[in-house]
């Protein structure tokens, strides 16, 4: 198993080289430098030429490269156009609020994903099964981007049972430890950031997991429908074992697998989705930071957040397999 | 009935395209004009779907953008089915170091997430609605070319493919006439299945202000405008993402059921 996770942890670097080679040369692509935009139009040429020699934007291409990824490894993408500080320093502040997001979306995705594909497996083509399948239709189908704006619309707006957007009410404040609010709230046990948290955290959450829920519903019904057919099913009710165990012991355990699978496949839509979400709910997060810095030109920061997501998406679907080769005995990697 | 998920997704397909094809002989205003003694009106009569911030008829700005979604969508998955393709066919047939470079090079496109890869792309392009689907036409590319060259790679092997070969056919005629006619079914669910996609994920990309610019009667940039009118004007936002989810579920059960009747071996699969 540890050879297997080290060998696959191998695999990852030249495809993170890939991505560092795409994103670099494709920011070179474009024309201006940053020296050019760091100093706008006051500069002189000389003030521009000094600028660049300092950046280092005076040396040839590939060195230039080697000093990005050199910088990359150690976190160093550089300064903010923008805000002038460091582009890791506005990653960090980000990530937590993006972190939080997709996880609570991932969980909502999981839990009810199963719990609606288990419940329309059971009764197949009865009416359950038929709305859930609906249901499911139209959450694959459903942008993100919509889903958010109806929530929105209809929970915060006419119904006013939750907040508009945002992760805390206005001048809250918490003790940042791990800065996922909910965590560092919960850690230091302050009621009032952790119930605003979850308040404003319900919606996106929603809007961001809806999409994952189909499809893991989806996929749970048909992997369910085909367990359940199978002969050590069969053996379990025949042997007098209630419903309710054969579906969870002995169905739904083996209809995980691929589920599993499809999870991991959902974690770079949820990343895609965090984007829309984060600038529908007003959130500080990774996905509107990336928005913000490309419609400011940020390069730097665009270089980072591209760098940071790709990373998390990779060593994410890394996990996901190692978790594939956990639960299923069949399968080893050596 | 062989396939109710066919016939229903291609009946709200043939509205859309209808809506599309037939947009300046049914709707009833300009969907550009603006009109500001009619700004912000609810749906009524004149403006089935209402008037938005400038008096526009949001019911002819969906008809129209049915037009720009259709086109914009299409291109932008004809753009990866093409791309997919030669790569998939190149890497699948030819194998060896022309494989593993392939390959490798779709695995890195793999490692971005979906949005911020397109995101990338717009940002050397320039925002602008062609460049938005020359964008998501790369992001899809590399699903096409897995599952083309896993196709290829299942089919050259057989017997036929052999002779072909055998008998002194060429590569350009081994792959046009025996191979690629041989893994069209998967190519056309999957392209069928990522219209829909690529029509929400270019829609997605004007939502955020890197594709279409104003005034272009856009869905997503409509949605966009929407969202500031909300709580006011819900119908701003309504319409043209109800617009979306009718097309996107359209290609979705046309895809699913197109996959029925093409690979039964796939059928009830999610």
């Amino acid at each position: 198993m540890l050879k297997y996770v080290a060998r696959r942890l191998g695999q990852l670097v030249p495809v993170l080289l890939g991505v560092s080679i795409l994103v670099f040369f494709g920011m070179h692509l474009i024309p201006g430098d940053v020296a050019q935009l760091l100093l706008g139009d006051k500069g002189t040429e000389a003030d521009l030429a000094r600028l660049r020699h300092q950046l280092g934007l005076d040396q040839p291409v590939p060195v230039q490269y080697l000093r990005f990824l050199g910088g990359a490894l150690v976190g160093d993408f550089g300064v903010s156009l923008r805000t002038r500080q460091s582009a890791i320093w506005e990653i960090g502040q980000a990530l937590p609020a993006t972190i939080e997001l997709s996880l609570a979306a991932l969980l909502l995705a999981v839990v009810f994903g199963l719990a609606i594909g288990v419940l329309a497996a059971r009764r197949p083509h009865s009416v359950v099964d038929t709305a859930a399948m609906v249901g499911v239709l139209v959450g694959v189908s459903m942008p993100v981007f919509w889903t958010g704006i109806l929530l929105l619309l209809v929970f915060g707006g006419i119904l006013g049972w939750l907040p508009l957007g945002g992760i805390l009410d206005g001048g809250m404040m918490f003790h940042r430890i791990t800065g996922l609010s909910l965590v560092d709230g919960l850690l230091t046990g302050n009621g009032p950031v952790v119930q605003s948290t979850l308040r404003h955290l319900i919606l996106p959450a929603v809007a961001l997991g809806a999409t994952a829920m189909a499809t893991i519903a989806r996929m749970t019904r048909s992997t369910m429908l085909e367990v359940l057919h199978l002969d050590y099913v069969r053996t379990a009710r025949a042997k007098g074992v209630v419903e309710r165990r054969v579906v969870s012991h002995h169905a739904l355990r083996n209809a995980l697998l691929p589920i599993v699978t499809l999870v991991g496949l959902q974690l770079g839509l949820l990343l895609s989705g965090a984007v829309l979400t984060e600038t529908i709910f007003a959130i500080p997060g990774l996905g509107r930071l990336a928005i913000t810095s490309v419609l400011a030109r940020d390069y730097p920061v665009v270089q980072g957040v591209v760098m940071i997501a790709a990373g998390i998406f990779v060593l994410a679907n890394l996990l996901v397999d190692i978790l594939y080769a956990y639960l299923d005995p069949r399968i080893r990697y050596d | 009935m062989r396939s109710p998920n066919l016939v229903v997704g291609a009946a709200m397909l043939a509205l859309v395209v209808g809506a599309a094809i037939f947009a300046p002989q049914i709707a009833p205003h300009s969907p550009i004009d603006q009109a500001f003694t009619d700004q912000l009106r609810p749906p009524s009569p004149p403006h089935l779907f209402g008037t938005d911030e400038f008096g526009r008829d949001i019911f002819s700005r969906v008809l129209y953008g049915a037009r720009i979604a259709l086109v914009i969508g299409v291109l932008a998955d004809g753009i990866a089915l093409a791309l997919g393709v030669v790569l998939g066919v190149v890497s699948g047939y030819f194998g060896g170091r022309v494989d593993a470079v392939v390959m490798r090079s779709v695995d890195v496109l793999l490692a971005f997430p979906y949005l911020l890869l397109a995101m990338v792309v717009v940002t050397i392009l320039g925002p602008s609605l062609i460049n938005a689907m020359i964008a998501i036409g790369i992001v899809y590319t590399p699903q096409f070319a897995r599952l083309v060259r896993a196709a290829v790679l299942a089919i050259k092997e057989q017997e036929f493919v052999e002779a072909a070969g055998a008998v002194g056919a060429g590569v350009a005629r081994v792959l046009g006439r025996h191979i690629l006619p041989n893994i069209l079914s998967p190519i056309i669910v999957m392209a069928t299945l990522t219209v829909g996609f690529t029509i929400v994920e270019t829609a997605g990309l004007s939502f955020l202000g890197l594709g279409a610019s104003p005034p272009t009667p856009e869905w997503g940039s409509m949605l966009a405008t929407g969202r500031s009118f909300m709580l006011t004007a819900p119908w701003i936002a309504t319409f043209p993402g109800l617009a979306i989810l009718v097309t996107v579920v359209g290609f979705n059960l046309m895809g699913d059921g197109l996959r029925d009747l093409l690979d039964p071996r796939l059928r009830g699969r999610g």
